[in-house]
């Protein structure tokens, strides 16, 4: 199989999730090349081709230009499968391509399983093997999920691409992340509340138990945007990713987002009533129980 | 201003669920359903624009069976002056692609000026359809929008990146939209707003007449990810449960130290 990998570039920066792609293209034993858009002094650790565009010029959102660029190498190399990341630039530029192509477009493959992509549905609550029925397929990969065996490693041979073609977007600029006022990532302990506590006055028991713990109390995705517990306290893609020593999970259902933000803890708690959540699959333990009635239990038994 | 709102109907996604009969998609009975809930951002957000503009018109458009119909009226009670529900019994069957063709079939020449939907959904979750809606139509699109602002034929939004960075687009109309969790507060319908909703049109269209496309990909089978290993479950008497926990932190980890 012969692959085209799309890789990232933000900022200065080349985004790791390029190796993923490499690694993908190394486990299913393809040969490949790399299509980015970034810059000449900053390229992938990589042996084979890498068509360049130039982020300078083209920009780096630009989704109309990006997709003439890299239609054009399609057309040069004919790739059996174009593989993105599945990030912000993957899921908006694969569609269009996709599209162009008129392939089968797979999203958020965590596996090929004897040839066929899987893909994750109902918030990982269940798998779908997923057959294109076109010659091409697009897929965008699940971050953290095709992992690099070895370190990269090798030099690219750059071919230089460009084209006339016109923007219809115009991208200006990136306003960073609000300045954090907590580094969750150097604590030892964390006690992270979820949709499943209710009602932002739940959150006292959590702090409770935080503190008990000697620890510090973070939040996932719902928590934050309800604004019942400050951005900076935010576990995972959007947020912070921690490795704590114990990582207590209240409440948490365990969206993708938030996993990969907290996979890496040591020691994982999960209290949950609902036995299948997909925290479940990152938990050492999972305590089946309503948490409004476990955690303040938990915090007086420690405290005592 | 004419406005398009594209809203999906799914399960509560804390149903216990099951593999239907024909093994590729999720049973649908004894399940709880909900407005997917990167629409109801959506749904606000267009709203809000409606309100903005003086004079716009809003339409919600969902494709579905009939049950759908309940989730229409939320969005309707939300602010939306019609519904038009695509009826079709087997749209779960659908790819991403056929999906967008059906909708861009129904708004080509519509004269929408601005087109929101959700960044993904939470049960399939391709977060293809917007971005190919607006392809198909030949317009702009942004995706996973945070921040949304509108003046005289101009956007101005954010897009969340990861690590919590964003970044800054514009482009001009027509255009449309993936809305992400976090754009705004989505509102309650009020009681008479919800009685409002119920005498608010809401048309059928057959799926027959805008689908002109075939899928590009199948489902070839549906089924619950293995259980990873080791992990263990605990159930009981809370009490009990936190003398069990206390002990295994004990012997698992340093922290009780």
């Amino acid at each position: 199989m012969k692959t085209l990998l799309v890789a990232e570039y933000r900022d200065g920066k080349l985004l790791n999730s390029t190796y993923e792609l490499v690694a993908f293209a190394a486990q299913t034993g393809s040969e490949s090349a790399m299509f980015l858009v970034g810059d000449n002094s900053i390229v992938p650790q990589y042996n084979g081709t890498l068509y360049l565009a130039d982020s300078n010029k083209y920009n780096e959102f630009n989704p109309a230009v990006h997709k003439q660029l890299l239609l054009d190498v399609i057309a040069t190399e004919k790739p059996d499968m174009v593989v993105f990341s599945h990030s912000s630039y993957g899921w908006d530029l694969a569609p269009r391509i996709s599209l162009a192509l008129g392939a089968a477009h797979i999203s958020e493959v965590v596996e090929i399983d004897a040839g066929v992509p899987v893909a994750p549905v109902c918030n990982s609550k269940l798998r779908r093997q997923v057959k294109g029925n076109t010659a091409q397929t697009v897929i965008t990969l699940q971050a953290g999920t095709f992992g690099l065996s070895d370190e990269p490693s090798g030099t690219p041979t750059i071919i230089e691409i460009n084209t006339d073609s016109v923007a219809q977007t115009e991208f200006y600029g990136y306003e960073e992340a609000e300045a954090s006022g907590v580094d969750l990532s150097k604590a030892e302990v964390i006690v992270s509340a979820g949709r499943g506590i209710g009602k932002p006055e739940n959150l006292g028991i959590i702090e409770e138990l935080a503190k008990a713990l000697k620890g510090e109390y973070g939040a996932s995705r719902p928590v934050i945007d309800a604004e019942w517990v400050d951005h900076s306290r935010q576990v995972g893609t959007t947020g912070q990713t921690v490795s704590p020593k114990l990582y207590v999970a209240c409440g948490i259902s365990g969206a993708i987002q938030h996993l990969a933000g907290m996979k890496k803890s040591e020691f994982v708690v999960a209290i949950n009533t609902d036995k299948d959540a997909p925290i479940g699959e990152v938990a050492d333990v999972l305590i089946v129980a309503d948490l409004k009635q476990f955690v303040p239990a938990l915090t007086q038994k420690l405290s005592a | 201003m004419k406005i398009l709102v594209c809203i999906k109907q799914v399960p509560d996604m804390e149903s216990k669920f099951k593999i239907s009969t024909t093994g590729t998609w999720y049973d649908d009975a004894d399940l709880a359903w909900r407005m997917n809930e990167y629409d109801e951002y959506a749904v606000e957000q267009a709203v809000q624009l409606k309100e903005q503009v003086a004079g716009s018109d809003l339409t919600v458009l969902c494709i579905g069976r009939k049950q759908v119909q309940e989730t229409m009226k939320k969005a309707l009670a939300m602010g939306c002056d019609r519904g038009v529900h695509i009826a079709d019994d087997v749209a779960h069957e659908k790819d991403p692609f056929e999906i967008a063709s059906i909708i861009a079939e129904f708004a080509k020449d519509k004269d929408f000026e601005l087109i929101f939907t959700g960044m993904q959904s939470q049960d399939r979750g391709s977060a293809q359809v917007g971005v190919l809606i607006a392809e198909l139509l030949g317009w702009p699109s942004i995706s996973t929008i945070v921040d949304f602002n509108y003046a005289d034929g101009k956007i101005d939004a954010k897009r969340e990146l990861e690590g919590g960075i964003k970044a800054l687009v514009r482009c001009s109309t027509p255009a449309l939209v993936t809305c992400q969790l976090g754009l705004n507060t989505p509102r309650y319908p009020t009681l008479p707003n919800i009685m409002k909703a119920k005498r608010k049109e809401l048309l059928t269209a057959k799926v027959a007449e805008l689908l002109k496309v075939e899928a590009k990909q199948d489902t070839a089978k549906i089924y619950f990810p293995e259980k990873r290993g080791g992990g263990l479950v605990l159930e009981g008497d809370v009490n009990d449960l936190a003398d069990q926990l206390i002990k295994i932190l004990k012997e698992k980890t340093a922290v009780l130290a």
